[in-house]
């Protein structure tokens, strides 16, 4: 790509060329890539050819795309919006009514096979799905066609990735995750409530320039993001390891800055990451934990949603083997080379000294016979 | 008219300026002791309290020292007075073990400077074994010192002190003689309290006192063979090889008894097996009683037990038993779990080397000075 | 001297000392009870998340530096209770090391510290009563003013508490004294023990044995999977939280062992896996006070001996001093 065309898109995009190579360097750094791979990454999001997605939303609160809208390098949602070709998002979509399912349909059959699916919302399944619906088709039915064509499926935010809120407590509508409702598929996760929107971008651009998926972890959420424990990386740690715990909100600890554990934070057992790349934006300890709520666990399956709020975190870091001793650490120095020929040698002065007073005495005992017998 | 001289000769021989240079290796690592703590000399942690300076020098020491203890019960007690010539030097010999015991206690002792509250009363733990066997050995050491003045005043011709002092010396005889009875059986006592950190082949709670007190007798009998030996030897004085056979009965007895009991007890608590076990607390063990065993046979034999020689091997043999057996029970045999070990260190070893030098040091003084040894009437030969 | 003579006297002696052994100050003594205001801590080591918050309050509370190992200094790196170490959390580990509380392939943890024994080693063999039961909290301190640092408390203790600070010319005993030692006093102004205060997960508890003893035996008597509302700090506390209760093992360490503790754990493992010794319900003091009590009880025994020995004595040395011995003759 030469300068004249990074400079149209630059233009295109209402950044500076400058700006625009620092973002695809960033995100390549999210994602743990080498520095090449920003520019190589420039020059994907540059070219003409961009890649379709289709959004479908299910029960969802909308939050995901609010999440997403609010990624804030040089108006993000510019960037995105013209990076990707976004054919079909229940939010964001031009048309309407059946103009939008036409354009949706038009656009899978185009890019059959190409496109990529992203899902928020928990799927409904109880009673044929008829608890979300969508011109006249259960969502159920929408996610299940959609992801026939589909190159990579993402489920966005915890209820796409396990149910998250519909699913909670007694879950009327019998709402599942996508990866529950798409046997046989790999779903790539990035859940959070709402899910930092760098890991779902990172993962696209990802996906766009190389042609690939990230690292998965066993929940199949990308590693990069979320390889990590919350504990981990709290700004909070050092209190929880010298034990200086806020017990109510708005107590001493509390306004002190205090570890959140005893109010039930979760982080000892959610992994995410975040307390490195915060929320927003704005630095200054913007997300949860920094700014005094307990982390809730919305990105870690069994927690978020299902745990109650106040109940304490199984911690997941110290299980060992860490650096705990162990039940019987051997203390105290074994037999040395010097103190063990030492003692040898007081044996042997000992014996020895014995052997010879035994001799002599054999002499004397000799002496005493004799002259016993000449009485 | 006294039944003792002095032995003369040469006091700077080899040997004694040897034993001096280990004395002052000795007191050289004591003052690193002093200054930087008892870490840095010892191998002691904290699942080891005690190391060789509590068990060499205090345990096994004093048991060394019992000499002049069991001397005094037969001269004085059971009045066979034809062991006369034997006490004062197994006095001098007890005097000096006790003494540097408690010197052993003091380099040991972790917070010395409060020791004068052993003797407060109102500190005092009736309750604590170790209580009796601090006041008891002090004691003693003490009463030791009173017994062994008359060498001192025959020494400078205080002829009218003597007299003066042997009028009351036989309260200190009689105490001399109850004070170990208490603190010898004591110091088998102490480690009832550690209860299931001592091996099961040494942990005979009720009869630790019994077995103590057992072996410290049988000791003292066989130190003052064996130092009769040794100065028949070293210090060339005449062999006392005759006085020596009539203990023969009481050791064998002893002997017996103690392992009547030992048996007995590791019977009735169903724990010999251990014995067996290939470690090396029962190969300990077994090594312990062969040591008590093998004097035995030799003490029984007709032919054997005449000769002095013979008489000595028996005696080192159940000296190394006893020994043996206090190390078995206070260190091969004691472990207090949670992972610690203890071997003695080198500079540890040393300074117990150096005491038992400073020991030797103070005897060889004393004989070649002061009127300890006996005078030869019987056996007076040319070495006289 | 004669056999007859000896006899008589040493029947004497023997007489004194069975009829000592039977008076009221010598007789065999039990285990010491317990008082009924003795207070402790309970140690659930299922709850416990091996977070050390309470190893480093204790280093705060008492004011002990952190342990260096191999000239690492970023952070405390005690292995063992040591003279700067009152409290310390250690990890069972078994292959895998996944489940906690698993016996196998599992993990647990363990908190260690003075257990303050309702009838305590130390307490009984410390020659210069230096070691001090309350009788009343039934906590057992220590004073370094009285103490001659024989260390005769480190080996009569059967869990390796107190400990001598032997890297210092001038060492002392440290141990656990519940945070209520001189210049401390958290219990006295109603506080709880600094490891208490930071635990977070109520892993570790203050109260009264009695109440702490109670409270074990309802968590060992609930169904596994069952929710539960642990408490934290103090069993009447107004926070603690909710949690499915584990597979406890079903044994109280501390309510019976070497006559009771004042520090007792539950677990979900055989309590020797966590390195708790396997003690009888007799305590080792009491085994050796009754046999020093028998031995010297009222200090009868040992006068009635030197009452013999003394007469013995005064005999055979005036013996000696006219004359010579009419036995040997031999000298």
């Amino acid at each position: 790509m030469n300068n004249n065309e990074l400079q149209q898109v630059a233009e295109r995009l209402g950044v500076s060329r400058r700006s625009f190579m620092k973002f695809c360097t960033g995100v390549a750094a999210t994602l743990g890539l080498s520095a090449t791979a920003g520019a190589q990454m420039a020059h994907a999001i540059s070219s003409p050819r961009r890649p379709t997605v289709i959004w479908l939303s299910a029960q969802e609160c909308t939050g995901c795309t609010e999440s997403l809208l609010r990624s804030n390098h040089p108006s993000l949602e510019h960037l995105i919006l013209d990076l990707i070709s976004l054919d079909y998002s229940e939010t964001l979509s031009t048309p309407a009514g059946h103009a939008a399912e036409a354009t949706k349909q038009q656009s899978m059959k185009d890019n059959w096979g190409k496109y990529i699916l992203v899902v928020d919302g928990a799927i409904p399944t109880k009673d044929g799905g008829i608890y979300c619906k969508v011109a006249g088709r259960t969502i159920l039915e929408h996610v299940q066609e959609a992801a026939e064509g589909a190159a990579a499926i993402i489920s966005i935010g915890s209820c796409a990735s396990w149910g998250g809120i519909p699913s909670a407590g007694i879950n009327p509508t019998g709402a599942k995750g996508v990866d529950e409702v798409l046997p046989g598929k790999t779903i790539l996760n990035i859940p959070g409530c709402p899910p930092n929107p760098y890991n779902f971008l990172a993962t696209v651009l990802q996906f766009v320039t190389f042609g690939t998926l990230p690292e998965l972890d066993h929940l199949n959420r990308p590693k990069f993001a979320y390889g990590r424990l919350i504990h981990e990386n709290c700004e909070r740690r050092p209190h929880f390891d010298a034990g200086r715990f806020a017990l109510e909100f708005g107590d001493e600890g509390h306004k002190q800055g205090f570890c959140l554990y005893k109010l039930g934070c979760k982080g000892p057992e959610t992994y995410a990451n975040c307390p490195s790349i915060e929320f927003g934006d704005v630095g200054g300890g913007a997300w949860p934990v920094g700014v005094g709520h307990p982390c809730f666990g919305c990105t870690e399956k069994g927690v978020g949603f299902e745990k109650g709020i106040h109940q304490l975190a199984d911690v997941k870091t110290v299980t060992p083997p860490t650096t705990f001793p162990g039940i019987a650490e051997p203390v105290g120095d074994g037999v040395t080379p010097g103190a063990a020929a030492l003692l040898g040698a007081v044996g042997g002065a000992v014996l020895g000294a014995t052997a010879m007073a035994v001799k002599q005495l054999g002499k004397l005992d000799a002496e005493e016979q004799t002259s016993e017998s000449n009485q | 008219m006294s039944h003792h001289q002095p032995i003369g000769g040469r006091l700077l021989t080899l040997p004694f300026l040897f034993l001096s240079a280990l004395a002052l290796i000795a007191i050289y690592i004591l003052i690193e002791r002093f200054t930087t703590g008892l870490g840095a000399v010892t191998a002691l942690n904290d699942g080891f309290p005690w190391g060789i300076w509590v068990v060499y020098d205090i345990v096994v020491g004093t048991a060394f020292a019992c000499g002049g203890y069991v001397l005094a019960l037969t001269v004085y007690i059971a009045n066979k007075g034809k062991y006369h010539p034997l006490v004062r030097p197994a006095l001098l010999a007890s005097l000096f073990g006790y003494s540097l015991g408690g010197l052993g206690a003091v380099i040991d002792m972790g917070r010395y400077w409060n020791f004068y509250q052993m003797f407060n009363p109102g500190q005092m733990n009736f309750n604590s074994v170790m209580l009796e066997v601090g006041l008891c050995v002090s004691a003693y050491s003490l009463v030791l010192m009173i017994e062994f003045l008359p060498v001192i005043f025959e020494k400078f011709r205080a002829h009218e002190w003597k007299a003066r002092l042997e009028k009351v010396l036989f309260i200190f005889i009689a105490i001399g003689v109850l004070l170990p009875t208490m603190h010898q059986s004591s110091l088998g006592s102490l480690l009832i309290a550690m209860g299931g950190k001592v091996h099961p082949l040494w942990q005979s709670a009720h009869l630790m006192p019994v077995l103590a007190l057992t072996t410290a007798i049988l000791m003292g009998f066989c130190i003052v063979i064996f130092e009769g030996s040794m100065a028949a030897v070293g210090l060339r004085q005449p062999s006392e090889t005759h006085m020596h056979r009539g203990l023969i009965k009481v050791i064998s007895g002893l002997v017996l008894a103690y392992l009547v009991v030992r048996l007995g007890d590791l019977l009735m608590r169903g724990v010999l097996g251990y014995a067996f076990d290939g470690s090396l607390q029962g190969n300990m063990f077994l090594l312990e009683t062969t040591l008590f065993v093998l004097p035995l046979a030799i003490l029984t034999n007709k032919g054997w037990n005449r000769q002095g020689r013979f008489l000595l091997i028996a005696a080192v043999s159940l000296l190394l038993a006893g020994a043996l057996y206090r190390f078995n029970a206070f260190l091969i045999g004691f472990d207090p779990g949670d992972g610690y070990i203890y071997f003695p260190s080198v500079k540890e070893i040393l300074v117990t080397i150096g005491v038992v030098a400073i020991e030797i040091l103070g005897y060889l003084f004393f004989v070649r000075l002061f009127p300890v040894m006996p005078k030869h009437a019987v056996h007076g030969t040319a070495q006289a | 001297m004669n056999r007859r003579d000896f006899l008589k006297v040493a029947g004497s002696g023997a007489l004194i000392a069975s009829t000592s052994t039977t008076s009221p100050s010598a007789q065999a003594r039990g285990n010491l009870e317990v008082s009924s205001e003795a207070v402790g801590m309970l140690y659930d080591s299922t709850l416990c998340i091996g977070c050390r918050a309470c190893v480093y309050k204790c280093k705060e509370v008492n004011d002990m530096p952190a342990v260096e190992r191999d000239g690492e200094v970023q952070w405390d790196q005690a292995e063992e209770l040591s003279g700067d170490t009152l409290n310390i959390i250690k990890a069972y580990k078994h292959g895998s090391a996944e489940t906690k509380n698993s016996a196998e392939d599992g993990f647990a943890f363990i908190k260690r510290n003075c257990m303050h024994c309702v009838d305590a080693g130390c307490v009984s063999v410390c020659p210069v009563s230096a070691m001090i039961k309350d009788p009343k909290t039934g906590i057992v301190s220590h004073d370094p003013d009285a103490c001659i640092g024989c260390r005769y408390c480190v080996g009569a203790c059967p869990y390796n508490v107190p400990k001598y600070e032997f890297d210092d010319a001038f060492g002392q005993i440290q141990k656990c004294q519940l945070c209520n030692q001189k210049g401390v006093e958290r219990l006295d102004k109603g506080m709880n023990p600094g490891c208490v205060e930071v635990c977070p997960t109520g892993a570790n508890i203050y109260g009264t044995r009695e109440e702490l003893l109670q409270e074990a035996k309802r968590r060992l008597a609930l169904k596994p999977g069952e929710d539960y509302t642990y408490p934290l700090e103090r069993i009447s506390s107004t926070y603690g939280h909710v949690k499915a209760a584990p597979d406890y093992t079903q044994h109280v360490f501390g309510e019976h062992e070497g006559g009771g503790t004042q520090v007792m754990v539950i677990a979900g493992m055989e309590h020797t896996k966590l390195g708790l010794p396997d003690l009888p319900d007799r305590s080792y003091a009491s085994v050796s006070e009754t046999v020093q009590h028998t031995i010297y009880g009222g200090m009868l025994a040992p006068a009635g001996v030197l009452a013999g020995l003394l007469y013995f004595a005064r005999r055979n040395t005036s013996d000696e001093n006219s004359g010579d011995d009419n036995e040997g003759g031999e000298s």
